[in-house]
């Protein structure tokens, strides 16, 4: 696979880093080289978050996102600020209540998915959004084995909520499925 | 976090492979007090200390957290505290301590934005010449700084060798770029590590005696058997205060030779990437090292010879490698996010035609690999 770098960007608490976390360590159990890092203020909540994923089958030199080949955002304000740094065939990954110009759509796979409407309304829990979003980062670019992001989501989730996870997980996938049909 | 068994390969946070590297080379206490980017350092003592027999203490403040350390190896227990850059330098008295009083610690100081409490979140290296003379008096001092997560897991083993080797403080440098970023890590298992426990023989029951040609006390533990006075004043054979100008001279001498000596075995280390063809070299440390190892794939895809050589140990400092190495470059390009610290040694010490150029950054970004192209590319024009 070609080098895949990317960039995770919401409001603190959204759970973005931990989503840049599972595929990190779903890619390395499939047996990739992985970094992850993130960025974020000293506030515990609310600030502008930024967490990134380097994946690749050779050695990770520098491993920091210079142009993502996704862009994942969750709010308004971290997709203004991040879209305006993208590669000319970044794939942009959207909550569907974020605005995207239209001129972005001549170049770009956009993705614009009901992320967190589904973490509410079928999961019936808004801290799955994260969850979504990384299934459907998953399916989008193919990075690791279904298999490998099942076990990932089931490391870094609190006991009993296996099956909601696993659950939000698919649905992310199928999510990206449908919007491509 | 991953369930408990200890795999052999895991994804782990710089700081996470500190822990597991000092617990496999035979940490059982801590105590510090949490600041970021060091917390996960804590955290992880915490976590897994108790799993494996040992120790975690939340101090009441930085000085404690140093100082219980240093009780617990006086003690014979192998010791860690972690901090960063407001907190490093609480602790800089309680260094100098562990220098005369030759107690074995690893100090963990996991750099971040400053001076004072600056910005807690963001990469820096502005603690490197606090590493090396922060604590007063004339000491020797090593530090290690490593640029990925397995190499913060191998050198953390080897900075508690070389702490109980030489009874010595060692300084851990790592930085917020390394401390919180995850890669894959082998925990490579004790029993297949060089491990080195301190000696404990004591010569004629005199804590501070030591053999012909050595330079290095063994003591006894407290609690071992032997009744002995340590005290952060010069002393005599039996550790108690001495104003004999004479002793203070040679135990100063001895404690400033034992790292000299001994700096050929084991205690530097360094590494060099593509220097063999190379007229450009670069120099650098920590995590600085990935934003250049980034930028010599770019530069040499663009025809320029360039090289790094990095100091792992880099305190005491690889001078006589970097002087002969630097004989062939005609660029020596000194990378480090801060105003030009390593800088001052470089400049000290590289004479001749070699032109010594710097790249610092000290906003809290980290600098990219194209930062450092554009500085190559100019130099060439």
């Amino acid at each position: 696979m070609a080098k895949e770098q990317l960039r995770f960007t919401g409001s603190g608490g959204q759970g973005v880093i931990l989503g840049t976390i599972i595929i990190a360590e779903a890619a390395f159990l499939d047996g990739k080289q992985v970094a992850q890092s993130q960025s974020y203020g000293p506030e515990a909540r609310g600030g502008m978050c930024k967490a990134e994923t380097i994946i690749d089958d050779k050695k990770i030199t520098y491993t920091k996102v210079e142009l993502p080949s996704l862009l994942l955002s969750l709010t308004q304000v971290s997709f203004d600020k991040y879209v305006k740094k993208i590669a000319p065939d970044t794939v942009i990954v959207v909550d569907e209540e974020i605005n995207v110009p239209e001129r972005l759509y001549a170049k770009h796979e956009v993705l614009k998915l009901p992320i967190i409407k589904s973490a509410n309304e079928v999961i019936k829990n808004k801290m799955a959004a994260n969850i979504i979003s990384v299934g459907a980062v998953n399916e989008a670019l193919q990075i690791a084995s279904v298999k490998s992001l099942e076990e990932a989501v089931v490391n870094h989730i609190p006991k009993g909520t296996e099956e909601m996870n696993k659950k939000a997980m698919h649905l992310g996938a199928q999510l990206v499925k449908d919007a491509r049909k | 976090m991953p369930n408990n068994k200890q795999k052999r390969f895991q994804l782990l946070q710089g700081n996470e492979a500190c822990v597991e590297g000092a617990i496999a080379a035979g940490m059982r206490f801590y105590s510090g007090y949490p600041i970021t980017p060091s917390t996960e350092i804590a955290e992880r003592s915490a976590l897994r200390l108790p799993q494996v027999g040992g120790k975690f203490v939340q101090m009441e403040d930085e000085i404690a957290g140093i100082a219980a350390a240093l009780g617990a190896s006086v003690a014979g227990t192998k010791s860690m505290t972690a901090t960063s850059g407001p907190g490093f330098s609480l602790k800089q008295e309680n260094i100098g301590y562990a220098t005369i009083a030759e107690i074995p610690i690893v100090i963990v100081d996991v750099m971040r934005s400053g001076p004072s409490t600056g910005l807690p979140t963001s990469p820096s290296q502005g603690d490197v010449m606090q590493a090396k003379w922060g604590t007063h008096g004339d000491h020797p001092v090593i530090a290690i700084c490593p640029s990925s997560v397995q190499d913060t897991y191998n050198q953390t083993v080897r900075a508690f060798n070389l702490s109980e080797r030489f009874r010595t403080p060692v300084i851990l440098l790592m930085d917020e770029i390394v401390g919180h970023m995850r890669e894959g890590c082998e925990l490579i298992p004790t029993e297949e590590l060089e491990i080195h426990n301190r000696n404990t023989n004591m010569i004629n029951s005199m804590p501070y005696a030591f053999g012909e040609g050595q330079y290095v006390p063994h003591m006894t533990s407290f609690g071992d058997g032997h009744l002995y006075n340590i005290t952060g004043l010069f002393h005599d054979e039996a550790g108690f205060p001495t104003n004999d100008n004479e002793i203070a001279g040679e135990e100063n001498s001895r404690i400033m030779e034992k790292i000299k000596v001994y700096k050929y075995s084991g205690i530097l280390e360094y590494e060099e990437q593509q220097m063999e063809d190379a007229d450009i070299g670069i120099v650098c440390y920590g995590g600085t090292t990935r934003a250049v190892e980034g930028a010599i794939e770019k530069a040499r895809d663009m025809g320029y010879n360039v090289g790094m050589f990095r100091p792992i140990t880099l305190w005491p400092f690889p001078e006589h490698e970097l002087i002969e190495r630097a004989k062939q470059l005609k660029r020596l390009i000194v990378v480090e996010h801060n105003y030009g610290q390593v800088l001052l040694t470089v400049q000290g010490i590289i004479k001749g035609d070699t032109k010594v150029e710097f790249i610092g950054k000290v906003n809290g970004t980290t600098i990219t690999p194209d930062e450092i192209v554009r500085n190559i590319e100019e130099g060439e024009e």
